[in-house]
């Protein structure tokens, strides 16, 4: 138990200089809730995170899981994928949702937005080609309508086409008829994901994180 | 010559503006000409007149009468239909002088037009008819622009607000009229000792007024808010305020009308008071919600009597507000609540006509009464019995400003605390300047009795004039600050597919994050709503097949529907009439493979100008017949009669007709489809339709029968021989379905061989591409009915 609480310390000391609003009250939330989900261990695995009944029902549940051992997603410039994840990695990913504050100035906003928008493009990029091409961009659409049913396939190659070529035209509005577009680059999807304000929406309450309200990861609830 | 030049432009605004004088006083000559004709004597005439001819032979007989004039048969719907008309030439005459709109609210100026006639009317000596008479208003006046404000709420935003409207709808309300109520007590009491007029207020008829004035006035803050487009948050939050205080309000004045005349309010009346409140506000949203899951429901089985279809949106919207007057419950949140709750639904079920007259019915009724509220508050501001008393009315419009601005400043000092996106002082002063009493005010205080309350005139007086005060001098000078301060103004670029992709993708994300944190926040349960909703509401109200039909996908196909109406609109042009002109289309999307380093290839270059000449002219006449024999498919077996049973699935088969329309026409001569020889091209168009019904997927390349006994023409046959030594080294790209085939290897440079032979397929056809003018000539045609 005293390992744990030191081994917090340290971690919060180290998450308070580099997250802005992550208190060290959250972060202990955030803590416990990790060791549920692991079994008291260090560590936790895909599995872990499968086992959670309520991510049944999401339709992009592998990618969520994904994005947590996306190494690309630890902001270190490595890429590839862990097998196991520690609270650092956990914490780091959480971060992405933290909300702006009032003191949040426009820079650090910017910031935000862009390292939200990132981790949407990293979750949309899987070959990590630095692009989204037509390919994987179908892909999403295809899971965000796989609990449809036949109508969903159908439909979300033509929405995912429409979809790619709004962004090209937008982008890049005068292309030759023997150009190709190659695929969403990273200034692309920022442009057009701009009316969205990703710093306010992409967040969840931290605040609000308490014991009382979690579940076991492994309980039938 | 120059002179005659310099005047064609101004004549027409200055035409108009002769116009409206002209019928300001028609209207004004012709109203107390109604209310002349006293329906008494000339009744009494008319029956004396039967009467005689009745009465016997012997009685001496009167020449026929060639032009009789009978006014008052017809009096009350003639004033009435003239009043409309007033109204809308009024609203007419606006538009036509230019600069006039841009710097004065129409508020304002449909205020002067009522001051106008009112005062012409009482010039001509006649009694200006009752016009804002309480029934009239709450009962014929109001519900319009309630139910078009409600059926058109922007759901999202407001739910996602809901704790912030709330606070300052109910406790912002509170606030008010108890400190208006109050000081002004406290100033009537403290006046100096000569006994004025005011010594005689007391507290519960002061609290009385204070309810009346406090409230925030939906009709007022639409009326303005509607032209200054300031950002959405700030939108729903005043129009929101403004919709959800009546309850407060009705509570209030309930309350302090019924006990002022015992005098004192108990600490029982007071806890009743505030159970009523919830009764009030959760009742009248329960009235509302059942009678638009009625409605719903309904809807479910018009689909042989489309023509009704918008009668009963209408109607069951009235029934419930008139349902939750009948039980004192608050009218406007019926309203809200039903055509909140009957939309998404009832949207599912009609017909594309029936929603657009259901659109522009509201807008039309909504507008007329707009208009007409704020002329009668004109006229009676000419005609009430007004008791002007400085002190009163000066310290009551002080008060209303200094109240809105305490209150808002406090509670967003509270609410900020549980807001992620925390409200800046350039909004709270948005909030508080945006808060404008109108029309409700004035009613409910002429609805006051005058033996309860002998102050009634004073207080009219006051209304008005805090009225007129918020109306224009807030009003008008709101659009310059928020220019001014620089406030975000609306977005005004339309919703695109991308947004609503990565909309729902968020909402899935965040849920997803809740549910590993282990945290059930809003997103859990908007996510638990929904899928109670998709799984069980949506199978019993909305008919067949769209029950099922996904967000993103109706999302996607209201989209296309529009381009494509907008495409019949502008004639059938190449390019889609987008805001941004772009030549970027289908063929540029399309994975690339790359270049083979085959000999092949050289069919490209190789080929001189004039047999390419040839070639164009082949293609484009082999696909104008394909384009004709689809055409004609959808004809005759597609589209039978567009109020026919199962119109919507007929709907989602024409958008996919048009979407493949779409892709024929702009993108390229041939279909955004894999590269395959012409022939193959024109039958896999000649059995697309049947391609479209639900078929399982296997693999990710649907597989599509080819009809290879579909006439072919004998110029193809050439074109046939041009690529059959090259496709037949190919043979299985042969199969490919619609769409492109994935690119099966790693992407980049290394693409395997059989994907060659495509990209140079495709090459060819995009070198090529040249609709030529036959094509726009089809696009001419309508597709849909």
């Amino acid at each position: 138990m005293r390992t744990n609480y030191r081994w917090i310390s340290d971690v919060s000391s180290c998450c308070c200089l580099c997250f802005f609003s992550v208190s060290p009250e959250q972060i202990k939330n955030l803590h416990k809730r990790f060791q549920q989900l692991s079994d008291n261990e260090e560590t936790i695995s895909r599995e872990n995170l499968e086992k959670i009944p309520a991510l049944a029902n999401n339709p992009i549940r592998k990618q969520i899981i994904d994005a947590f051992f996306d190494k690309r997603n630890q902001h270190q410039n490595e890429v590839g994928a862990f097998q196991e994840i520690g609270f650092e990695q956990f914490l780091m990913v959480m971060s992405h949702f933290r909300p702006p504050t009032l003191k949040t100035t426009e820079e650090e906003r910017e910031a935000m937005r862009k390292e939200k928008l990132r981790f949407l493009f990293n979750m949309h990029d899987t070959d990590n080609d630095g692009t989204i091409t037509l390919e994987e961009y179908r892909k999403v659409v295809e899971e965000l309508l796989s609990k449809s049913g036949a109508i969903g396939l159908e439909a979300a190659k033509a929405i995912a086409d429409a979809a790619m070529l709004e962004v090209a035209s937008t982008n890049v509005p005068h292309m030759a008829p023997d150009d190709f577009y190659e695929g969403i680059t990273f200034e692309h999807f920022e442009q057009i994901l701009k009316g969205l304000e990703m710093e306010s929406r992409m967040h969840i309450r931290f605040l609000d994180v308490d014991t009382m309200t979690m579940r076991c990861g492994k309980s039938k609830s | 010559f120059p002179a005659f030049c310099h005047q064609r432009p101004c004549s027409l605004p200055e035409r108009g503006l002769l116009l409206l004088m002209v019928l300001v006083f028609l209207e004004g000559s012709v109203l107390p000409l109604g209310a002349a004709s006293s329906p008494d004597t000339s009744h009494q005439t008319n029956l004396g007149d039967h009467q005689g001819t009745h009465t016997g032979p012997n009685s001496t007989k009167k020449p026929f009468p060639v032009l009789a004039v009978e006014y008052d048969r017809v009096q009350i719907p003639f004033e009435i239909s003239l009043w409309v008309l007033l109204a809308s030439l009024m609203k007419l005459g606006f538009h036509l002088i230019p600069r006039l709109s841009s710097i004065v609210p129409e508020s304002c100026l449909l205020i002067v037009v009522g001051l106008l006639v009112g005062g012409l009317i009482k010039l001509a000596g006649e009694e200006v008819p009752p016009v804002l008479d309480s029934r009239l208003f709450f009962l014929c006046l109001l519900p319009p622009i309630i139910l078009d404000a409600g059926y058109f709420l922007p759901i999202r935003p407001f739910m996602e607000n809901l704790g912030t409207i709330l606070m300052f709808a109910v406790v912002g309300t509170l606030w008010n009229a108890f400190f208006i109520g109050g000081v002004l007590y406290g100033v009537a009491q403290i006046q100096p000792a000569n006994p004025s007029d005011l010594h005689q207020l007391e507290l519960l008829p002061c609290l009385l007024f204070g309810s009346i004035i406090s409230a925030v006035d939906p009709v007022a803050v639409l009326a303005v808010f509607e032209e200054i487009h300031i950002n959405e948050l700030l939108h729903i939050l005043v129009f929101g305020e403004s919709l959800l205080n009546d309850a407060v309000t009705v509570v209030l004045y309930h309350l302090f009308e019924e006990y002022a005349g015992v005098g004192t309010v108990t600490l029982l009346d007071g806890v009743l008071g505030v159970i009523s409140f919830f009764v009030v506000a959760l009742g009248g949203v329960l009235v509302g919600a059942i009678y638009g899951i009625l409605a719903a429901f309904t809807s479910r089985f018009t689909s042989h009597t489309r023509v009704i279809e918008p009668l009963f949106v209408f109607v069951y919207s009235y029934m419930a507000y008139l349902s939750a007057e009948i039980f004192h419950l608050s009218g406007i949140m019926a309203l809200i609540a039903c055509g909140a709750v009957m939309r998404p639904y009832v949207e599912a079920n009609i017909s594309h006509k029936s929603h657009t007259t259901i659109k522009y019915f509201l807008k039309m009724w909504s507008s007329v009464s707009e208009t007409l509220i704020f002329i009668f508050l004109g006229v009676a501001t000419v005609d009430g019995p007004h008791a002007w008393n400085w002190t009163f009315v000066t310290v009551t419009v002080i008060l209303c400003l200094v109240a809105r601005v305490i209150g808002v400043v406090g509670l967003t000092y509270v609410i900020n605390k549980f807001r992620i996106v925390k409200l800046t002082t350039k909004d709270q002063f948005i909030i508080a300047y945006g808060g404008l009493r109108g029309a409700i005010a004035f009613s409910l205080g002429f609805l006051l009795n005058q033996d309860h309350f002998p102050m009634r005139k004073m207080f009219l007086t006051a209304i008005i004039t805090v009225i007129f005060f918020t109306v224009f001098v807030q009003g008008m000078t709101i659009k310059p600050l928020v220019e001014l301060l620089a406030v975000k103004k609306k977005q005004e670029a339309k919703r695109s597919i991308n947004e609503e992709i990565h909309t729902q993708f968020l909402d899935h994300l965040l849920t997803g994050i809740e549910d590993i944190c282990g945290h059930y926040g809003h997103h859990h349960w908007k996510d638990k709503l929904n899928r109670f909703n998709k799984k069980y509401v949506k199978k019993c109200l909305i008919a067949g097949e769209r029950s099922k039909e996904p967000q993103l996908i109706a999302f996607y196909h209201k989209m296309e529907m529009k381009q494509a109406i907008e495409l019949v609109e502008s004639g059938g042009g190449v390019k889609l009439p987008s805001a941004m002109p772009s030549t970027v289309s289908m063929q540029n999307i399309q994975p690339k493979k790359p270049p083979p380093a085959k000999p092949v290839e050289r069919v490209l270059p190789q080929l001189p100008k004039g047999r390419e000449e040839e070639i164009r002219k082949i293609l484009r006449s082999n696909l104008q017949r394909t384009r004709q024999r689809l055409r004609s498919y959808n004809r005759h077996t597609l589209v039978a009669d567009p109020y026919e049973d199962g119109f919507s699935d007929l709907l989602i088969k024409k958008q996919r007709m048009v979407e493949l329309e779409k892709k024929m026409s702009n993108y390229l001569t041939v279909p955004a489809a894999p590269p395959d020889s012409p022939t193959m091209c024109r039958a896999r168009l000649a059995s697309d339709p049947q391609a479209y019904s639900m078929k399982p997927v296997s693999d990710s390349v649907p597989t599509i029968q080819v009809d290879l006994a579909s006439p072919q023409s004998p110029d193809s046959v050439n074109l046939l021989d041009e690529f059959r030594h090259a496709g037949q080294q190919q043979p299985e790209v042969e199969d490919q379905g619609l769409m492109m085939k994935p690119p099966s290897g790693p992407s980049g440079p290394n693409k395997p061989r059989e994907a060659d032979e495509a990209r140079d397929q495709q090459k060819l056809m995009r070198c090529l591409s040249d609709p030529g003018p036959s094509a726009d000539e089809d696009e001419d045609e309508p597709f849909l009915p």
